[in-house]
């Protein structure tokens, strides 16, 4: 019981975390494949992230240190929340730097920092099926899954290309996970992508309303699928951010005013501050 | 003689007191074409669906190149389906992607095969279209807009792209005006020979079947009541279902 909130440690009950904990052992020995679990109510609407904070409940421990992000931010609505509901109720230590974290909830993004061994990012997911607008029916997506059939994903990237000349996907690009299960990255970049590939952390992917929990074991192979002639290319604006400079980041596209002015900005802000602070100490 | 493709031995189906099949014996061997012809209710769809592995019989067996097809697991009866076996349904809904492009119906059961060569897929998919005499210009077009004989034969390229050895067809003329089957008919008979396939065909249509097929097996009631070449059994019948089913036939 952590002090004085009249929770349990981190939320939820020990009986539901011992249940969440057996589908993430599953999740883990199994990379990629999909794991049902006894979702549970959250004191947050679904779609905000009620797979993910599930997750971090079930794994967070009292030394662990947490970030939150949200599209990359550790400052919107959602990460805010995040952070402070655990910090109440688990009275974990939390951090906006990505070095610092042992524990990192995310939405929409992987940090631009590496991350390392004994790190654990947690996906906040709302479609976990690939194949889901492909093959309306749940029962014959598992028996897909479990036969590896998948030879209908390619058939939508074969479309794409027919009909836009490129695989037109910028987000939530599938991926074949240890050259076996096909697996939607939750929706981040493509950009991202690369990253998820032999990632020295730990990768937890948890989706609340679906009630499934998967998982990328560290040092996991994970290949975009893409075509010998039509390779799979992340895809970043071409700008540098307006703030820190970096040419390699990912950057949102911000609207500064009504009168068409924009600029572009990391969309990780630790990064983007890091860089700033390490400029002004340099100048 | 070489072994046969595949062989069936004493199967029996019932549905409830009806009898779908009784003790049906049947061989095909590569690169022969079999009708199974036969009224509404006779089982001949039973049998192409107990003979695909689609449906289990109670009693006899079915074998494909010596393997017991009923015990073949799931995934290794659907690797059997998109690669080594086609299925041609009557209905062409059933066998298409209506939402996929033409070229993405005849790329599917490449890329389930593992090709990964866009430029090379797509070739494959024009070669094909123009095989079957549907305008290589519309291989980006859906196939609900293309007419009933083109959706049929848009089923027929998707299903033989990956050159399998045998071929089901359900009553694959059904529901097409006379010319456009007499159409569907010569390049069905044109691609078996040039490919070597080896088809079971089902139909009720007996010029259908005397055009096409090496063998006829006339069924009645689950039971097959009699077989033969085909000229042999359109010629001379000798059961009298046979001779009434002949007779049957409309001569234009």
């Amino acid at each position: 019981m952590s002090a004085g909130t009249g929770y349990n440690f981190a939320y939820l009950d020990e009986s539901t975390k011992r249940m969440i904990r057996r589908a993430l052992l599953k999740a883990v020995a199994i990379p990629g494949h999909q794991v049902p679990f006894g979702s549970r109510e959250m004191p947050l609407p679904y779609g905000w992230g009620t797979g993910g904070i599930q997750v971090t409940a079930a794994i967070l421990g009292p030394r662990d240190v947490l970030k939150v992000i949200d599209q990359g931010a550790d400052d919107t609505t959602n990460a805010v929340s995040i952070r402070r509901f655990f910090g109440r109720v688990a009275g974990v230590a939390t951090t906006e730097r990505t070095e610092q974290a042992t524990v990192i909830q995310t939405r929409h993004r992987i940090p631009e920092a590496p991350l390392q061994e004994g790190q654990t990012l947690v996906y906040q997911v709302p479609i976990p099926e690939p194949l889901g607008r492909l093959e309306p029916r749940i029962a014959e997506t598992r028996r897909l899954h479990a036969l590896a059939d998948y030879g209908l994903m390619h058939v939508k990237l074969y479309e794409d290309i027919a009909h836009h000349g490129a695989i037109a996907k910028a987000y939530d690009y599938p991926v074949m996970v240890n050259g076996r299960y096909l697996m939607s990255p939750s929706p981040i970049p493509a950009f991202d992508n690369p990253k998820m590939h032999r990632m020295p952390a730990l990768q937890l992917f948890g989706a609340g309303r679906e009630k499934r929990i998967y998982a990328v074991p560290p040092y996991t192979d994970v290949r975009s699928l893409d075509f010998e002639d039509h390779p799979f290319r992340p895809i970043r604006a071409p700008h540098a951010c307006a703030l820190c400079g970096s040419d390699v980041s990912y950057l949102d596209e911000v609207v500064t005013d009504d009168r068409g002015g924009r600029m572009f900005v990391c969309s990780d802000t630790d990064y983007c501050t890091t860089r700033q602070g390490a400029r002004d100490a340099a100048e | 003689m070489t072994d046969a493709l595949l062989s069936a031995r004493g199967l029996t189906l019932r549905f409830g007191a009806v009898p779908a099949l009784v003790d049906v014996d049947l061989d095909i061997w590569p690169g022969e074409v079999v009708a199974i012809v036969g009224e509404s209710g006779s089982g001949k769809t039973t049998l192409l669906r107990v003979l695909s592995g689609l449906q289990q019989a109670q009693a006899g067996s079915v074998r494909y190149r010596g393997a017991e097809v009923s015990a073949m697991g799931e995934a290794a009866l659907r690797r059997l389906m998109r690669t080594e076996w086609g299925f041609v349904h009557q209905n062409p809904r059933d066998g298409l992607r209506m939402g996929v492009s033409a070229g993405g119906n005849i790329g599917e059961r490449l890329m389930a095969k593992g090709a990964r060569h866009y430029g090379n897929i797509r070739a494959e998919a024009e070669a094909w279209l123009r095989r079957v005499e549907i305008e290589p210009a519309r291989i980006d077009g859906l196939p609900r807009t293309f007419s009933g004989g083109m959706q049929q034969r848009l089923q027929i390229a998707r299903t033989l792209v990956t050159h399998p050895r045998l071929v089901f067809m359900d009553e694959p003329t059904g529901g097409l005006d006379v010319s456009v089957q007499a159409r569907l008919l010569d390049l069905i008979r044109g691609l078996v020979s040039e490919l070597g396939l080896a088809v079971l065909l089902v139909t009720h249509d007996i010029a259908a079947a005397r055009l096409l097929a090496h063998r006829i097996l006339v069924m009645r009631r689950g039971e097959v009541v009699e077989q033969g070449l085909t000229d042999r059994v359109l010629d001379d019948p000798q059961h009298a279902y046979t001779q009434l089913l002949v007779s049957s036939v409309l001569a234009a």
